[in-house]
């Protein structure tokens, strides 16, 4: 495959950073995206060029180091997918890809596509755990959790925190990160002593960090890569209204 | 960049994660909330305020719609019914007493609602100061993306609505005349261009209720387990667009005389 690539080039902070665009020969399809900009970086490096910075660690799709915006979505098109796992064989040969890195003021560019997500741990920081004594792991019976609630505090609870969330709403909001991290500790029973402060510390941290605020337009879980459905926001509010 | 490499004394063996961005970290703007922002201050109280007031305008169009529909029950049948309006819960009220405190609750839940949506639009534009070169919508229907400037559409109409309507400043009766007379010449056929952006505005209520009325549910918490709140919000839209456009097309086309 051959591709023409378009990729947002920034060399600091607060240098001005631009698109600038690449050929891309002989692409394998069955490359991942992350690969193909690896195949992109050596032949940048071997040209005595910059190469392109972006996050990645697992490669896996599991961890929530990876992301770009990619054709204008957050981690491409294939849904439920990391960029890591999004394979080169959902491009068409000879096309032109866009790639640019999160857009939102709370995560300022470090270099090229790389962006800090510090806001998000200090959201975490904020009320996103439970205060209980850490020890070796409880009996799975001595805590009855219904079965609902334990799939639904799952669902939540595989948020990666890669931040596709904040990338793709058209408010820059982080609702649905904080918004996962708070129904998946709402709905167990280990939860429930910091339930209220712990939405209402989340949310307050959320809105000083600077995000935008949630107008329920769905861009978030549309392209969530853990499917994060938008329910756990309701819950957030719910929870932050009672606090209140 | 040519000669970065050597300017930086990195030797040429690159393995995976080189290309990373450096480690050190830019210092946090905000690391903590200097104050406690007030309930009404936060993005999600300012959103609790659009639901409430947002309910609040949704029963006024429907008692508005049952209102209107009363015009196919004769023009006596429909004046009757704005003059007890005027008169409810006489002569223990004044004169309009009722319906006064209807229409200030309305200002008031219009200008609230107005307040936090600009407010909540100028947060998201500083949430976000670079703009993508390519943004690929990727939610479900397109309501959700019009809201902003339907809202502005449908405020342009209310005023226009007001003046023909409750002034009857640009209604051909004028403010001294019947309610049904106002209503049945302001629709009249040769004034086709009244219906028509009647019947555009009429439908961006209804476009703006769809997102709205599932909206209001999700932000006060009460769409976790209720799944059929969607086709319920276009439901509701549908019928207040129905009943809604009903009265000015039948004066339109003759039916109502």
């Amino acid at each position: 495959m051959n591709l023409t690539l378009r990729v947002w080039r920034q060399s600091g902070p607060s240098a001005p950073g631009k698109m600038v665009t690449y050929r891309v020969e002989e692409v394998s399809p069955d490359m991942s995206f992350l690969e193909m900009l690896d195949v992109l970086n050596e032949r940048l490096i071997l040209s005595g060029d910059d190469p392109v910075a972006f996050d990645h660690d697992c490669r896996e799709g599991i961890c929530g180091m990876c992301g770009m915006v990619i054709n204008g979505v957050a981690h491409g098109e294939q849904r439920a997918t990391t960029t890591c796992q999004l394979h080169m064989r959902h491009f068409e040969d000879g096309a032109t890809i866009t790639i640019e890195p999160w857009r939102a003021a709370p995560f300022p560019v470090v270099k090229d596509l790389v962006v800090d997500r510090s806001a998000f741990d200090r959201i975490i920081q904020a009320g996103g755990f439970v205060s209980v004594p850490a020890g070796s792991a409880p009996d799975a019976h001595s805590i009855p959790v219904r079965k609902e609630d334990a799939d639904d505090a799952f669902d939540a609870a595989t948020c990666i925190g890669c931040g596709a969330c904040v990338a793709a709403c058209p408010n820059g909001s982080a609702s649905l990160f904080t918004a996962a991290k708070i129904t998946h500790l709402s709905l167990l029973p280990q939860g429930q002593p910091e339930r209220l402060t712990r939405a209402k510390a989340m949310v307050d941290q959320m809105d000083a960090e600077g995000f935008g605020g949630c107008t329920n337009t769905g861009e978030c879980t549309a392209v969530c890569p853990k499917g994060i459905p938008l329910d756990t926001i309701a819950q957030m509010n719910s929870d932050y209204l009672k606090a209140n | 960049m040519a000669g970065y490499l050597a300017s930086e004394g990195v030797t040429a063996t690159i393995e995976r994660g080189a290309a990373t961005a450096p480690v050190s970290k830019p210092a946090s703007k905000k690391p903590t909330p200097g104050k406690r922002g007030g309930f009404l201050r936060s993005s999600n109280g300012k959103k609790v305020i659009m639901a409430v007031t947002g309910a609040v305008m949704v029963l006024f169009l429907v008692l508005h719609m049952l209102g209107n529909l009363k015009i196919f029950l004769g023009r006596d049948s429909f004046n009757e019914y704005a003059e007890a309006l005027r008169t409810l819960l006489e002569p223990i009220a004044p004169y309009r007493t009722v319906l006064t405190i209807l229409e200030v609750g309305l200002v008031v839940s219009v200008v609230l609602h107005m307040w936090a949506a600009i407010s909540l639009a100028r947060r998201a534009r500083h949430a976000r100061p670079v703009k993508y070169v390519a943004k690929k919508s990727q939610a479900q229907g397109y309501t959700t993306h019009i809201m902003r400037w339907g809202g502005v559409t449908i405020l342009l109409f209310v005023i226009w609505h007001l003046l023909d309507l409750t002034f009857g400043v640009v209604n051909p009766k004028g403010y001294d005349s019947a309610p049904a007379d106002r209503m049945i010449a302001g629709f009249d056929l040769s004034r086709w261009w009244v219906t028509l952006f009647y019947i555009v505005a009429v439908a961006m209520v209804g476009l703006h209720l769809r997102h709205g009325i599932w909206s209001m549910f999700q932000t006060l918490g009460w769409a976790t387990r209720v799944k059929a709140l969607r086709p319920l919000a276009a439901l509701v839209s549908a019928v207040l667009v129905i009943g809604f456009l009903a009265p000015p097309l039948a004066v339109t086309f003759g039916v109502i005389k």
